[in-house]
């Protein structure tokens, strides 16, 4: 690829910034270039970031239905699966789903909320209450 | 060795360009596509059996860590590695390092770094950044794949570097002790040029080098009868382990490009590592048809044509095998 080739779509998904990349320039030699974006990574990006925000929301409303407890909508707003809360907490992923259950989770130790807390960079005052996201374009 | 002095360079790639600038730092001039070719770090892995988010792993390079450890065979650089059993040691351990004055690598996850914007932050456990200064609650960062070198908070970092789950990084730093003096890098580079094409073109196992680049296209073919949404999610998926995670556009195919023709130089221009650049950055022009065939068809209504998107990734199979033919052809004159 030309250095004049080198994509400069200002795509929204590097919020303003710039990665290197390399390419030729005109005298055959290949260097760095900074470059604002590109269309096709700008659209896989964002079909993964809309996937994520999708599961959050289905989740977020799992929750205010009181299917699910708040926990259920913090693993998906913090971009987490069940793989990853369990291997970030240490508890078996059985135990964490039955902590999706809110009578369950109102149950809770403290000392458990608190492994959740850490891992997931919330207080355990977070945990317990579904954050109000209607004002954000979650 | 003032870390105040420290040169922020802006990487394509995390690990090699941490592991270039640091080693410049220490004044061994070795630039990234330098660092990335002599590493062996060029190849391609389809393991459809290890799952991230969901996702097959695709590989374009070489498992993380592996530039700090081959660095250390092929140059016999002396690297200290470290890792923590908790956050307060790993914490400590790095500000006492900065407080002699030494710049150090540190591994983290890309998720809970704050100067991250929210559109890039994905868990991802194996990202490299240097830390070369420290004031009052915040460090002073140089990010290879930023423009510019950053600030971030004490316990943000410390919570990146202790962030857990696949390839967690235990708070993992590190730092040159020993670099040796008047490395000749000829047969060091001629060496690494033949094996990273052996293991492109030879590599028996069928999940990697070429092997592996046809399995995947194989896989494409499968797609056909799973649900729509998880089809365009996969494709989408390979693009961006192709072009998002720091690759120097590619899949680290332009890098390794640069690396060639570096390498022709110092050769006395070499007609075959000539060739070979050339050739590899119209490798690099083919994975990026490819990915903007997969763009297309996921932004599309229409059914999404499979066989095609297959076959364009052989395509790009034929045109790398041809690269590594050449590439064996190299004899070392001196």
């Amino acid at each position: 690829m030309n250095i004049n080739n080198v994509p400069q779509d200002n795509s929204s998904t590097y919020a303003k910034n710039k990665k290197a990349i390399y390419a030729l320039d005109d005298d055959g030699k290949v260097k760095v270039v900074s470059s604002s974006g590109w269309n096709v990574e700008e659209a896989v990006t964002k079909q993964a970031l809309n996937d994520l925000e999708n599961s959050a929301r289905e989740a977020y409303r799992e929750v205010k239905n009181g299917n699910k407890s708040p926990l259920y909508y913090y693993m998906f707003a913090l971009r987490m699966d069940l793989q990853l809360l369990a291997e970030s907490t240490g508890f078996f992923k059985w135990t964490i789903k039955q902590d999706f259950k809110p009578e369950n989770f109102a149950k809770i130790s403290d000392k458990r909320l608190n492994v959740y807390a850490d891992a997931m960079g919330k207080t355990i005052g977070d945990l317990k209450v579904l954050e109000d996201v209607e004002n954000e374009c979650k | 060795m003032n870390a105040n002095k420290f040169e922020h360079t802006h990487s394509a790639h995390c690990e090699s360009g941490v592991m270039s600038s640091m080693l410049k730092h220490y004044g061994l001039n070795l630039s990234e596509p330098m660092v990335f070719g002599l590493c062996n770090a060029l190849t391609f892995a389809y393991l459809p059996f290890v799952k991230i988010g969901g996702m097959p792993l695709i590989a374009y390079r070489s498992l993380p860590k592996s530039i700090i450890k081959n660095i250390q065979k092929k140059l016999k650089v002396k690297m200290k590695l470290e890792t923590f059993s908790s956050k307060e040691k790993g914490q400590n351990r790095l500000d006492e390092l900065l407080e002699q004055g030494k710049i150090v690598g540190v591994q983290s996850s890309v998720y809970w770094l704050p100067y991250f914007p929210q559109e890039m932050r994905f868990h991802f456990n194996a990202h490299n950044l240097v830390v070369f200064a420290k004031e009052e609650n915040e460090y002073l960062i140089s990010d290879p794949v930023f423009e510019n070198s950053v600030r971030c908070d004490k316990a943000a970092l410390t919570k990146a570097r202790f962030a857990k789950g696949i390839m967690a990084p235990k708070g993992l730093l590190y730092y040159p002790v020993d670099i040796p003096k008047n490395i000749n890098l000829k047969p060091i580079i001629a060496n690494s040029i033949k094996k990273t094409a052996k293991s492109m073109l030879k590599t028996p196992v069928p999940i990697a080098g070429l092997k592996g680049i046809k399995y995947l296209a194989k896989s494409i073919l499968k797609l056909e009868k799973k649900d729509k949404r998880y089809a365009k999610l996969y494709l989408g998926h390979i693009v961006r382990m192709q072009e998002e995670i720091g690759t120097g556009g590619a899949g680290f195919r332009y890098i390794y490009a640069s690396f060639l023709q570096e390498s022709s130089v110092l050769f006395d221009d070499d007609e075959v590592l000539k060739e070979s650049s050339k050739l590899m950055l119209e490798v690099g022009d083919k994975w990026r048809e490819f990915a903007l065939m997969i763009a297309k068809s996921i932004k599309s209504k229409n059914d999404i044509n499979f066989k095609a998107i297959s076959d364009k990734l052989l395509e790009v199979c034929e045109e790398e095998s041809k690269v590594y033919k050449k590439m064996l052809e190299f004899k070392r004159s001196s």
